[in-house]
């Protein structure tokens, strides 16, 4: 197999739009993913509504994440699943191990698309102590979706981003009962009519309110809130630590490249390069998080981007540089292109809706029916 | 499932140990060792489940330790111990050394005393700093320091393989564990003591009581009576991702108070940054909670001692439960009953002491079996930063947690053969699978597929799954 021109770290949607486009402009491409199949999150959400901008219709996320993959894979792109990075060196060079053992590979440039993860309980800070069943979202889905199990029946879910009600359907799909959502916040932080979702369940939302500790030994025996009623405990058997996501970047961390403060993601330029030119990256490690279909449009930016940087048409790195270091921008799309926040207006309001009003639609429409 | 194998064992041990904590995985290697047939009876689903399983993971020199205690004896030489046999057990060991920090002037003058006591002890290397000469050695610490002094003795190591290795050597030449068997009472007829267990009846000619956290209760149940009681004393501990641990090479040591050695801001074994314990003390023996604000200061205080610690995320947090007693000093009774030794009260200095304590208590027993001629030593694997780790040779089945890289062979071996997991924290503890930045985010499906059925402790409740 001939050397790849563009290693992409991440075979989610970003990466795989990236990979994807940069073969059709006859690019050798591999993707590497620690997973063993391509997709990143999608791939675990065994819910709609995904693939409207990219496919022009709706798929549930597993059928989606299915679909990238054929589609880079039809475009010629490499697939290497089941490898994990390990490193990140100066040039393009990278540090990989999978069953073969550890590994040095190369390419002219390397693309980041490592996506996000939740911030765990731990990181929060919540208090009592450490029983298992409790869970991220991502790790719920896992055992759910990817699994069929079921790790509770009761559970609390913490967060009211767009991530905890893809949670709450989730427990629907299981036959999870949650008890409550708590946010501690004065509102809920998804938009529009994702509120009405938690009501059309039953599930409370408990707004103002937190989990001051969680009880049990080996298993859940129940929570402790914060509210503005004072507290009070909840007979749950789980919890749900929902959203707080964070960039993917611990490589970059212990690499030579930059880390934006602001973000928590690596340090870009307007074209989505990072500190040493070898390197792009797209998708949500550049974000707090957004859909499947902004992270693969903005795959499918960086691509073209890419494609010029290995025509020497870029300008060489190092300048312009965007740095990001205050709180309220952490939730700013664009980083550096002011293009794409015109992009991000337009995108936002579309993909909420189809995230919720219209499964909420489907599921009134079910439920009438029955 | 893995359980303990009851079936092939012999009808009567010379010697039972009660707590497969620290010491008693020490007292049964050093028993088993000695020539003795040793059954190790832990109520829990797996070992390390007690005291032992949440600590600062510092091998310590006795420096601070109170002069002529039993304490300080069993720290010195289980110190020394585990410097003599860790290469042979495969276990890791950071040489970090310490330094005890003064923060104002009234700490500045006690530290004379505090070197005074060093020497005392033994501890005869330590060297004294300036504040200058302190930042010098750790750039990354405040400009708040007045100076201190240094230990180079002190060090780091896997507070978990630790034990596991010791008792590992045990079960290798002989010995029996038995998880999930609590003792409930116990008989002495002749020079037999019969236990009931929730497994059933063992019996044993010499009865060690290394309980830990129950370690009054134990001595209740078999003399009737306990001479001490356990005043449990919670540690609360912030752990730092591994970006923070080039902040400080060395141990940072607070100036002692007579309650505990402080706040302490070390590596761990591992690669992460640790910053505990507290000390509070509460009734409550089986829960040790963490709660915000508590864990809020010990961050405060961690970037008061290190500034730039601010800009780090944190890891995990967790709180363990050290056996306080009455009195500061160890607990160690052979004159309670005939064929019973007591070793109770093994407060935060136990991991180091452990070798120490076995050696002690081996003495105290008068054993007159023969010594192994050729004890079989196991080689444990290595998880830690000091040494090279699975996922850097062939053949590893693919990695299974990314933050820790923690492969499918590591995961393989730690649930099977004598010491298997029997919980998944006790997987954790032998792989670290689920510890890293994600704290399960990505592993914990894939995980619950690989230990389906194979722990005694499920990894989902009972009901589901």
């Amino acid at each position: 197999m001939a050397e790849p021109e563009v290693i992409v770290i991440g075979g989610g949607p970003a990466g795989l739009a990236a990979a994807t486009d940069l073969a059709r402009a006859g690019r050798r491409v591999t993707v590497l993913d620690r997973e063993p199949a391509m997709g990143g999150i999608p791939r675990h959400c065994g819910h709609y509504p995904f693939g409207m901008r990219e496919f022009h219709r709706l798929l549930r996320g597993p059928d989606y994440a299915a679909r990238l993959g054929q589609v880079a894979l039809a475009a010629g792109v490499t697939f290497r699943t089941g490898c994990t990075v390990t490193a990140l060196h100066p040039g393009g060079v990278i540090d990989i191990t999978d069953t073969d053992g550890p590994a040095t590979i190369g390419a002219r440039v390397v693309l980041l698309a490592t996506g996000v993860r939740e911030t765990s309980r731990a990181a929060r800070l919540i208090g009592g102590q450490k029983p298992g069943a409790v869970l991220s979202t991502g790790a719920l889905q896992g055992l759910v979706y990817l699994n069929g199990q079921r790790p509770f029946g009761r559970p609390v879910i913490l967060g009211s981003e767009l991530v905890a009600f893809s949670a709450l359907l989730t427990c629907r799909h299981a036959g999870i009962r949650p008890l409550a959502m708590i946010e501690p916040g004065d509102r809920i932080t998804a938009p529009g009519p994702a509120r009405w979702l938690a009501w059309l369940l039953g599930v409370p939302v408990h707004l103002h309110s937190d989990i001051a500790a969680i009880h049990g030994r080996s298993h859940v025996d129940g929570v402790s809130l914060t509210g503005p009623s004072g507290s009070r405990d909840l007979d749950a058997d789980g919890v749900i630590v929902t959203g707080g996501f964070r960039p993917e970047a611990s490589l970059i961390r212990a690499s030579h490249l930059a880390l934006d403060p602001g973000s928590g993601g690596p340090v870009i330029d307007r074209w989505g390069r990072l500190s040493d030119p070898a390197y792009f990256a797209a998708g949500n490690l550049l974000r707090g998080v957004e859909t499947a279909g902004w992270c693969w449009s903005e795959g499918r930016r960086t691509a073209r981007a890419i494609l010029a940087a290995l025509q020497d048409r870029l300008p060489p790195g190092g300048g312009g540089r965007v740095v990001l270091d205050h709180p309220a921008l952490r939730l700013a799309l664009p980083q550096a292109n002011p293009a794409l926040s015109i992009g991000a207006a337009l995108g936002i309001t579309f993909p909420f809706n189809l995230l919720l009003g219209i499964p909420l639609y489907h599921r009134l429409a079910q439920q009438a029916l029955q | 499932m893995q359980t303990d194998d009851f079936a092939g064992r012999p009808s009567g041990f010379d010697v039972a140990v009660i707590g497969a904590g620290i010491v008693g995985c020490a007292l049964a290697r050093a028993f088993t060792l000695a020539g003795a047939r040793v059954v190790l009876l832990e109520k829990a689903a797996d070992v390390l489940d007690g005291a032992s399983k949440g600590n600062s993971a510092i091998l310590h020199t006795g420096f601070d330790a109170p002069e002529g205690s039993v304490e300080l004896a069993c720290v010195r030489e289980g110190n020394a111990l585990y410097h003599d046999i860790r290469g042979r057990l495969g276990l890791p060991l950071l040489r970090a050394g310490a330094m005890v920090l003064a923060w104002n002037e009234a700490q500045v003058a006690n530290l004379p005393a505090l070197m005074d006591q060093a020497l005392t002890n033994g501890v005869t290397d330590i060297e004294p700093l300036t504040a200058a000469q302190a930042r010098a050695l750790e750039p990354a610490l405040s400009p708040a320091v007045c100076g201190g002094f240094r230990v180079p003795g002190e060090h780091l190591i896997d507070p978990w393989s630790a034990a596991h290795g010791y008792l590992a050597q045990a079960l290798a030449n002989g010995a029996v564990l038995m998880r999930q068997s609590e003792v409930l009472a116990a008989r002495r007829s002749g020079d037999t003591w019969h236990l009931a267990t929730t497994s059933g009846e063992v019996s044993a000619s010499l009865v060690i009581n290394a309980a830990g956290l129950w370690g009054d209760e134990v001595d209740r149940r078999v003399t009737g009576e306990s001479w001490f009681t356990i005043k449990p004393r919670k540690g609360q501990f912030v752990v730092y991702d591994k970006s923070a641990a080039a902040l400080a090479g060395h141990i940072l040591l607070p100036v002692p108070t007579t309650i505990t050695k402080g706040v302490v801001v070390c590596r761990t074994a591992f690669g992460n940054l640790l910053v505990g314990p507290t000390a509070e003390e509460q009734d409550d023996r089986d829960h040790a909670a963490v709660d915000r604000p508590t864990l809020q200061a010990l961050m405060r205080r961690g970037v008061e001692i290190l500034p730039a610690l601010a800009g780090h995320e944190v890891t995990a947090v967790y709180a363990g439960l050290r056996p306080g007693t009455e009195e500061k000093d160890y607990r160690i009774r052979t004159d309670l009953a005939p064929g019973y030794i007591c070793v109770g009260g093994i407060r935060s200095t136990g991991l180091s002491a452990a070798l120490g304590i076995a050696a002690h208590v081996l003495r105290l027993s008068g054993l007159g079996a023969a010594p192994l001629a050729d004890p079989v030593w196991p080689v444990m694997p290595n998880i830690s930063v000091d040494g090279p780790r699975d996922w850097q040779s062939p053949g590893h089945g693919g990695v299974v947690c990314h933050c820790e890289l923690v492969t499918r062979r590591e995961i393989e071996a730690a649930l099977t053969g004598p010491l298997a997991a029997g919980s998944l924290a006790g997987l954790k503890r032998r792989t670290r699978v689920t510890m890293g930045r994600c704290q399960g985010f990505y592993c914990s499906a894939g995980l619950a597929q690989i230990t389906e059925g194979r722990l005694a402790q499920p990894m989902l409740g009972p009901d589901h799954g």
